[in-house]
């Protein structure tokens, strides 16, 4: 007590409009930034719509590679000439283009060329090699992954609870079949598989789902088990047995809640690896149909620019590791405050 | 044990036979191969002479056994691309994917497991605020596009490396740290937060009071306790850097199983498709075999669970 009053005599700081260490202290504290990045590609993703400034699917050639707004134009010194041969393109230029440039110029002079045009604040993000505008993509982007995790985490999330459950509370040979079929999904090579349906079935948003699907579901399934083991043999559960609940109602009304900090935690942990896969698929070619923006599948018509363009492969690619991180970081905050048991995954 | 090993064994089996039949219905659905064997100026009777030949007039069930069987005896039949037989293609490219992954997975342990412990150790310090980062950029990060970052910076704009190809020894190293990093990533959080635990439990409070040193305890008390489930972890690790390779080997053209599996499936060379795929699956659960047995060997408990 007596600390406190000296505390409060010795530190007689001016109170400022914002305390730095209280902010400094909140982001520690508080997932701050990561949440604020998820909901960034939430509202992205459900309005990408009304916020995207132009269509993600229309480009035009005239404005095709253009940088992002901050970075200007290239230019290079070029001497005027009668006539350019390819090779000499690099320093001469012809003197019909010279003169649409400088109405004065005759052969001889040296000239200043624009090579690469500047960006503008019209594509924030530049454009790509058709002329699409890279942010409107990155949002349409978005909304492809955002579509996928959801799908994948409600169908194989509920694959994964019910025989987790059904695991956990039959026992014997139910445990046994199913954990075993779970061991062998573990071990399959599902990337191999995914791209073998793909090319046999074609590419399409059903196979990408399912595939997910049957990554996702064994992984929900072994951890709702284990928990399911835990809370069967709770006082609780024998007085609803002995009252004479039915075996759906024990599971879902006694059973279930118990498991939903887990789930929580596995589900948003989980959620970052879809998203990685999915542009894994995306990439190899395997993933949602072109035109359709996909995160991965840009950074892969990105990729042979490079030296040029950095800037198509490295935005969508930076978008894919922000929201993955993001996730991974709220999941370890949620984990911490949940669940403190599950550090290991 | 036994029972263990047994267990173990069946589901390496029925995960092998699930992606043969995978395999045999892709290769049924895609149409009938006649179709691009015969030309426009075959019979009927042709026809029907190859598909006796090629087993196609047999049931399914039957032609999945002709099929296992040729499998079993490395016959996929020959590769449209390059008109040899698809296994010795696979055996000639088995090398360089295996040296990718023997690197990246030796690197996967050299900087995950000593950062690991030096960021437990040294909890808060600055060791450990790089580690995490270090942890957090490897399990965030696309592979592919680390691996397109990396050769930007790398070799187009500081020109120290090769961007790709296998000719210059110095041409592993993007490839390995692309696909190692993610296993280090892995590797140091596991052996971060085991390490915690340990140095939290009552024998190492001993150890200390005792007065053991400070370096004994780290690296002969807690090391050999919290090395466990990284262990655990080494075997999906294994198993899927094969996968990995896949999409490291497309972006550095590493001429390794993964870059032929991709190409061979835009491709659309059956054969080779089906002889990379099985040997790849063949890998990988071997690979996770082999570590599951090793771990249970190592921590006897895990038979049990």
């Amino acid at each position: 007590m007596a600390n406190q009053e000296f505390a409060e005599i010795l530190v007689t700081r001016k109170p400022g409009l914002i305390d730095l260490s209280k902010v400094w202290h909140a982001a520690r504290t508080w997932p701050i930034l990561p949440v604020f990045l998820l909901s960034l590609v939430v509202i992205s993703g459900v309005a990408a719509p009304w916020i995207a400034p132009h269509d993600p699917d229309r480009g035009v050639l005239q404005e095709r590679n253009l940088p992002p707004f901050w970075s200007g134009a290239t230019t290079a010194s070029k001497t005027v000439a009668d006539s350019v041969a390819l090779e000499d393109q690099g320093r001469l230029i012809s003197l019909r283009q010279a003169q649409l440039i400088d109405p004065q110029a005759v052969v001889g002079d040296q000239i200043e060329v624009v090579i690469q045009p500047g960006g503008s604040t019209k594509y924030l993000l530049g454009t790509d090699q058709l002329g699409r505008d890279l942010l409107s993509r990155i949002i349409y982007g978005a909304r492809i992954s955002l579509i996928v995790a959801a799908i994948t985490l409600g169908v194989g999330g509920t694959i994964g609870v019910t025989l987790g459950l059904m695991a956990g509370w039959y026992g014997r040979w139910v445990d046994e079949f199913i954990m075993r079929l779970v061991d062998v999904m573990l071990s399959l090579p599902l990337i191999l598989v995914a791209l073998v349906l793909v090319v046999s079935l074609g590419q399409s948003f059903t196979i990408i789902v399912t595939v997910l699907c049957l990554f996702i579901w064994p992984r929900f399934a072994r951890q709702v088990r284990g928990e399911v083991l835990l809370l069967k043999t709770k006082d609780y559960v024998a007085l609803a047995k002995v009252s004479g609940a039915s075996t759906q109602r024990i599971l879902m009304i006694h059973i279930f809640p118990g498991t939903i900090n887990t789930l929580i935690v596995v589900a948003t942990l989980q959620v970052g690896i879809v998203i990685l896969l999915e542009s894994v698929l995306s990439f190899l070619g395997a993933g949602v149909p072109p035109p359709t923006a996909a995160w991965g599948s840009m950074v892969s018509d990105g990729r042979d620019r490079l030296a040029g363009f950095w800037w198509i492969a490295t935005f969508p690619g930076l978008a894919i590791m922000l929201t993955v991180m993001s996730l991974n970081l709220f999941g370890d905050w949620l984990r911490d405050k949940l669940d403190p048991r599950l550090r290991q995954i | 044990m036994q029972r263990f090993l047994l267990r173990r064994f069946i589901i390496a089996i029925v995960t092998v036979m699930i992606v043969s039949v995978v395999i045999f219905i892709m290769s049924r659905a895609v149409g009938d191969p006649r179709a691009l064997l015969l030309d426009d100026y075959s019979t009927m009777e042709d026809w029907d002479r190859m598909g006796a030949e090629l087993g196609l007039d047999k049931p399914y069930y039957q032609q999945y056994g002709i099929f296992v069987k040729d499998a079993l005896r490395g016959e996929f039949g020959e590769s449209i691309q390059q008109g040899r037989p698809a296994m010795h293609i696979v055996l000639e490219r088995l090398p360089a994917t295996l040296q990718l992954a023997t690197a990246s997975f030796a690197l996967s342990l050299l900087i995950g497991v000593p950062l690991g412990i030096l960021s437990a150790v040294q909890r808060g310090s600055i060791i450990d605020q790089f580690g995490r980062g270090v942890a957090l950029v490897g399990q965030s990060a696309p592979p592919f596009w680390l691996g397109i970052m990396l050769m930007f910076f790398f070799s187009v704009n500081l020109g120290w490396v090769p961007p790709f190809g296998r000719e210059d020894p110095r041409g592993i190293i993007l490839p390995a740290i692309t696909l190692g990093w993610f296993y280090a990533a892995a590797n140091l959080r596991l052996i971060r937060s085991a390490m915690l635990d340990v140095l939290d439990s009552e024998y190492i409070k001993l150890a200390r009071a005792k007065g053991v040193s400070s370096q004994t305890v780290i690296l002969k008390h807690a090391l050999r306790n919290a090395v466990i489930p990284a262990l655990t972890f080494a075997g999906v690790t294994l198993g899927a850097l094969v996968t990995g390779s896949l999409v490291v080997e497309t972006v550095f053209a590493w001429p390794g199983l993964g870059k032929l599996a991709v190409d061979a499936l835009f491709g659309l060379d059956y054969a080779l498709l089906q002889a990379v795929v099985i040997v790849f699956t063949l890998l990988y659960v071997a690979a996770s075999f082999l570590v599951d047995v090793l771990y249970a060997l190592i921590d006897p408990r895990i038979r049990y669970t």
